[in-house]
């Protein structure tokens, strides 16, 4: 029996581009090149490690978003996943991650799976709930913010480093884990599998498919609302000195000036 | 008044400064009844009922340290069942994102991760939060049920208020469901004896720069001088010359100090978005273009193996 891991990445847009805000306070994409969230990419490639590992497991990789959304499935697949579904609707703008877990909950119950595997936040958000909130709609173990994680026997098991202690868990299939930046790099799609990644097949799904009605997502089925947004002022121009000997001394001098000494 | 719930984060009953804070901001949305899962409530109430909780809402079962983050969720909810609050705070570990998104879903409200202020509003608390690498400031609220907030650490200056804090007993159930991800091992990491990176005043972080896991003592004894947390770059944490819990940044700890001194560090995005908050900025860098020094109050271009001995030095001798 195949094992079947469904990815969840998200299109974000770079955190290296100048990102603002649009009229109606949600994140301007039109403005800054977008990308398959780094986070996502640590996902994708400990699903091809578990598969790697296994007899016989598929991995699909489901992303909610727009059209250009598309890019992040097929990065995803050049690394060597094999299918992809993208949901995609015009009244899904806006919605925050209460209503992405809904929908992606959806799409993962009608794909089918053993294995939801995720990044363990958006680049861009970095709220880091929607592991958690699937494996809440799902009604399935969370095995979350893992470092290092296996599969086995129909058992998951991983490592989850918290600030106070360090955490070997265990869940039975089926089971929702998300990965750190510390659960190894991400590899690199060779040009072979961006060849391959334009044959896979790409689902498209829309909210009927997935009988979500259009007012429990987007801006108007949202449950938070940002009311104002206002650019950081750049920090004014602070003093700097070249050190010619006394810069260790200079900056104690300063930092005592400012009461830190 | 209307009562706000306070998730307590606590090491067997010694509570963390974070929730000290939490209290702080629960007190200008109501009164705050705080909520501890797991041994040694007692120990914990009297420092609670000093800032400010009403009254401590406490349950003890197995399965909160046997269990991940599910049994501590069904506890909340049991807390908000009993008391039906105007908001439920909780801090921005990564345990309370979790446990307060999916109680958020359970009881058909909105979250809000991340606030750096709460206050009142006429349409219930607002909550403040520093987005794209701390660019914007945008301030929010929470439009169904009853708002669930989790809120970073260094918010608030706690403030005492002291207040009955008297223990009641929770009733909970575990849901059989709530027990599918086992803890089967926990190794307590070891204290460093330095304050905690994401709760200390100052922060000393280091970078590329200190060129090797051998060298960091430079760095630690900058920051033992001060009386600061070390923080890592992520490029030094890559590279293994200091653990990830350390690490400063956009996937590592956001930390908000009275004072940051970044060490040898270039200042990319990434670890820009989780320090740009801080409240003076310091830089010692080889490099004069690096663009961490566009962010800086104070910053020295040089080595920094001239520099941060020196100052450390420097510092001793100040402090006498």
């Amino acid at each position: 029996m195949s094992l079947r891991i469904v990815v969840c990445v998200k299109y974000v847009p770079d955190a290296t581009g100048d990102r603002h805000f649009a009229e109606d306070l949600t994140v301007d994409r039109d403005d800054v090149d977008g990308l398959l969230s780094e986070l996502d990419e640590y996902a994708v490639e400990q699903a091809l490690q578990i598969k790697e590992a296994a007899d016989d497991a598929e991995i699909t990789i489901l992303t909610v978003g727009p059209e250009d959304a598309n890019d992040a499935l097929r990065k995803a697949l050049s690394m060597g996943a094999d299918k992809a579904v993208h949901v995609e609707d015009d009244d899904l703008h806006g919605t925050d991650a209460l209503g992405t877990s809904l929908v992606l909950a959806k799409a993962i119950e009608k794909t089918g799976y053993d294995l939801v595997v995720c990044g363990m936040a958006s680049t861009d958000g970095t709220m880091g709930v929607l592991p958690a909130l699937l494996a809440e709609r799902l009604s399935v173990p969370q095995v979350t913010q893992l470092s290092e994680v296996s599969v086995a026997d129909g058992k998951v098991t991983g490592r989850r480093d918290g600030d106070t202690a360090s955490e070997q868990l265990e869940a039975a299939l089926p089971a929702v884990v998300s990965v750190t930046d510390q659960s190894g790099e991400a590899r690199y799609p060779s040009f072979k599998g961006i060849m391959a990644a334009k044959k896979k097949p790409v689902e498209s799904l829309d909210l009927e498919d997935l009988e979500i009605e259009a007012d429990e997502v987007g801006l108007e089925g949202a449950w938070t609302k940002v009311d104002d947004a206002t650019e950081r002022p750049a920090r004014t121009a602070g003093t700097i000195v070249k050190d010619e000997g006394e810069g260790g001394k200079q900056l104690a001098e300063f930092l005592a000036g400012q009461k830190f000494i | 008044m209307a009562e706000v719930l306070v998730y307590v984060d606590h090491v067997d009953g010694a509570v963390r400064k974070p929730t000290l804070e939490l209290l702080t901001l629960a007190r200008r949305i109501g009164e705050p009844v705080a909520v501890h899962l797991g041994a040694n409530a007692e120990a914990a109430a009297k420092l609670l009922g000093e800032y400010g909780a009403v009254k401590v809402l406490a349950a003890d079962a197995p399965e909160f340290a046997e269990y991940l983050v599910a049994p501590k969720v069904d506890a909340l909810q049991a807390a908000y069942d009993a008391v039906s609050p105007a908001a439920v705070l909780l801090p921005s570990s990564a345990e309370g994102k979790e446990i307060g998104a999916r109680l958020a879903l359970r009881i058909g409200s909105g979250i809000i991760t991340d606030a750096v202020d709460v206050e009142a509003g006429d349409e219930g608390p607002v909550a403040t939060q520093s987005v794209f690498a701390a660019s914007y400031t945008t301030k929010s609220r929470i439009t169904k049920g009853t708002p669930v907030i989790t809120v970073k650490p260094n918010s608030a200056a706690p403030e005492a208020a002291p207040a009955a804090g008297a223990v009641e007993q929770l009733a909970v159930t575990v849901a059989d469901s709530s027990k599918g991800t086992k803890i089967v091992s926990r190794t307590p990491r070891e204290s460093t004896g330095r304050p905690e990176l994401t709760e200390a005043a100052i922060v000393v972080s280091g970078g590329r720069g200190v060129n090797g896991a051998e060298n960091f003592p430079v760095i630690e004894a900058l920051a033992d001088s001060l009386g600061a947390a070390v923080g890592a770059s992520r490029a030094a944490v890559d590279a293994g010359w200091y653990p990830h819990t350390n690490q400063v940044g956009q996937t590592g700890k956001s930390v908000s100090p009275q004072l940051y001194i970044a060490a040898g560090i270039s200042g990319a995005i990434q670890h820009r978005a989780g320090m740009q908050t801080s409240k003076t900025i310091v830089a010692i860098n080889k490099d004069e273009e690096a663009p961490i020094f566009d962010l800086v109050d104070y910053g020295v271009v040089g080595d920094l193996f001239d520099v941060v001995p020196a100052l450390t030095d420097e510092v001793k001798t100040r402090k006498g």
